[in-house]
């Protein structure tokens, strides 16, 4: 049970002036249950790198493992693939369309050919996995707050029931209480189901407080991979490639080189508060 | 996927043709496009066809990337040169089957349509490969100023081509990704039969929708907070000059067309025929 990518490499608009290679060489494998970060500069592959999991964009060479499936043999169901990897686009409630917000949180279920009842179930279920209120079930979705929106465009991809949810920069545009809101609510279903999360985001402290593996993207390649106390040691390194670590880290750093016996591994503010109060006691 | 629609859109490279005033390129596509019509000589056409080639090897824009433009029209292409062939009477009967009938018009008008609408279509569409929608409404405002005295709105009427040219690609790319999150959450939008294909654009088409109207929204905000009140006094960073090569692309261009409505006055149709 795991996405396994081997030498993926993806060209836009090969032969012609736009030609750019958006993946150089990228390999990894994920396995079920893992919460997992990437994070890069704008244009660094971030976005095409998820595409290719659900097989929207097909590589250019290379392949992919969906539970030990090449997804590009041939007579490989895309529509069954895709029904396993849900993915959330970057502001997924561009994509709303439906009179109400059931029935649009619907759509994803009744494609997978579910009865009608069945659809509406899991529909509800999605919507009280996100925390939508029930009250709104039947407004139009073009009538909601920003942050009620992208809640409907999540429960609709939620709504399919994927082993492997992806959601690309989720937060963006969102106030903190919705950010917060939403990252607990996957870290809450990530738990719960055991579904793989792979989240792609801008924030360092949100993927320092939720993930539990990093992979750092940077002009196509994969940079670093491991758990966010390894990839954050490298934080003068990120820094060269337009990125930071998490706040924390750098008051940490700042601190040890101002001779205070600190450890400088705490990537969360609670585990950097704790660190320092050990440091006074001792 | 549908980015690959290249017909109409700027291609970037460093060539003269490039560089060129677009006004000169504007009115040379016309003149080009005119010229197309003046004569029905083969050797008119192989001069249109060298002028052509010519200006396709100034302007570096692959040739692969040119017929790539022309994949969309080759159905109209098919249509017109069909009905040119068999509904055009006149001279030797070729052939003749049942209700199919091929004269020696007929197989000539065609094989000339075709030749045409592609010389058309490469032609107009080199213009828009080798200028920014910018330099092209531009162009076009600078052209039609005269018409300002009869009070039509060039500026505003230019301005409205500026925007909605900037709208192809912004909407080509929002089209792309709604497609794609659709496609994400299982949408079929490529089997079924004509009724179920229309029905499954319905998910694509009002959110694209949604999207025009809140850009054109956030368009006409930020231009309102930058006091945009239309043409009246307002100048332009980079005025519009002739230069040396913009006369000589005069020059090449009237020579050529000379040639071509002298070809076409003397050498007679029937020359190209066995």
């Amino acid at each position: 049970m795991s996405i396994k990518a081997e030498h993926l490499n993806y060209i836009y608009s090969p032969g012609t002036a736009y030609e750019k290679q958006a993946l150089k060489d990228v390999s990894f494998e994920i396995l079920q249950g893992q919460f997992v970060g990437i994070i890069g500069h704008t244009g660094s592959g971030k976005s095409t790198l998820i595409q290719h999991l659900n097989g929207l964009t097909l590589a250019t060479s290379g392949s992919l493992f969906y539970e030990g499936k090449n997804i590009y043999d041939e007579g490989c169901d895309m529509k069954a693939l895709r029904s396993q990897v849900g993915l959330v686009f970057q502001y997924p409630e561009h994509q709303l369309f439906e009179v109400d917000v059931l029935t649009d949180v619907c759509f994803g279920p009744k494609n997978q050919g579910l009865t009608p009842d069945e659809c509406e179930k899991r529909a509800k279920e999605a919507l009280e996995l996100v925390g939508f209120p029930e009250k709104y079930y039947k407004q139009s979705p073009f009538d909601l707050s920003g942050g009620q929106k992208r809640r409907v465009a999540i429960a609709g991809v939620l709504a399919m029931q994927p082993k492997v949810l992806v959601l690309d920069e989720p937060t963006a545009g969102l106030d903190p209480k919705g950010r917060d809101e939403i990252l607990d609510q996957v870290a809450y279903l990530q738990k719960e189901t055991g579904m793989t999360v792979i989240l792609v985001s801008h924030s360092m402290e949100d993927i320092a407080k939720y993930v539990n593996r990093i992979m750092v993207m940077n002009h196509g390649e994969k940079l670093y991979d491991g758990t966010p106390k390894e990839v954050f040691a490298h934080y003068k390194e990120l820094e060269s490639v337009g990125l930071a670590a998490p706040q924390v880290t750098y008051i940490m750093n700042a601190l040890a080189d101002r001779k205070i016996e600190v450890k400088t591994d705490a990537i969360t503010i609670e585990e950097a508060a704790d660190e320092i109060m050990r440091s006074f006691h001792d | 996927m549908i980015r690959d629609i290249t017909i109409g859109q700027y291609y970037p490279a460093k060539s003269i043709l490039h560089r060129l005033d677009p006004r000169v390129k504007i009115v040379c596509t016309l003149l080009f496009l005119v010229s197309l019509f003046l004569q029905k000589s083969i050797l008119g056409y192989a001069i249109a066809a060298v002028f052509l080639s010519a200006v396709i090897h100034l302007s570096k824009v692959p040739f692969k990337y040119i017929v790539k433009g022309l994949k969309p029209i080759i159905m109209l292409l098919m249509i017109t040169v069909l009905f040119n062939l068999f509904l055009t009477r006149g001279g030797e009967v070729l052939f003749h089957k049942w209700i199919f009938t091929v004269t020696e018009l007929g197989l000539s008008t065609a094989v000339f349509m075709a030749i045409r609408l592609t010389f058309l279509i490469i032609g107009s569409s080199l213009m828009t490969f080798t200028t920014t929608p910018n330099a092209l409404t531009d162009g076009i405002e600078k052209l039609l100023h005269p018409l300002n005295k009869v009070k039509v709105p060039v500026h505003e009427i230019a301005m409205m081509m500026s925007i909605a040219l900037r709208f192809i690609p912004i909407l080509l790319e929002e089209t792309d990704k709604i497609m794609k999150a659709q496609i994400a959450r299982g949408a079929d939008l490529e089997s079924g039969n004509i009724i179920q294909k229309a029905k499954a654009m319905i998910p694509i088409l009002v959110p694209l929708f949604v999207s025009a109207f809140r850009r054109a929204n956030d368009l006409a905000m930020a231009m309102e907070s930058r006091c945009y009140r239309g043409g009246d006094g307002r100048t332009k960073m980079k005025p519009l000059v002739y230069r040396s090569r913009d006369r000589i692309a005069y020059l090449v261009t009237i020579i050529y067309v000379i040639l071509i409505f002298v070809v076409g006055r003397f050498v007679p149709f029937h020359i190209w025929i066995f």
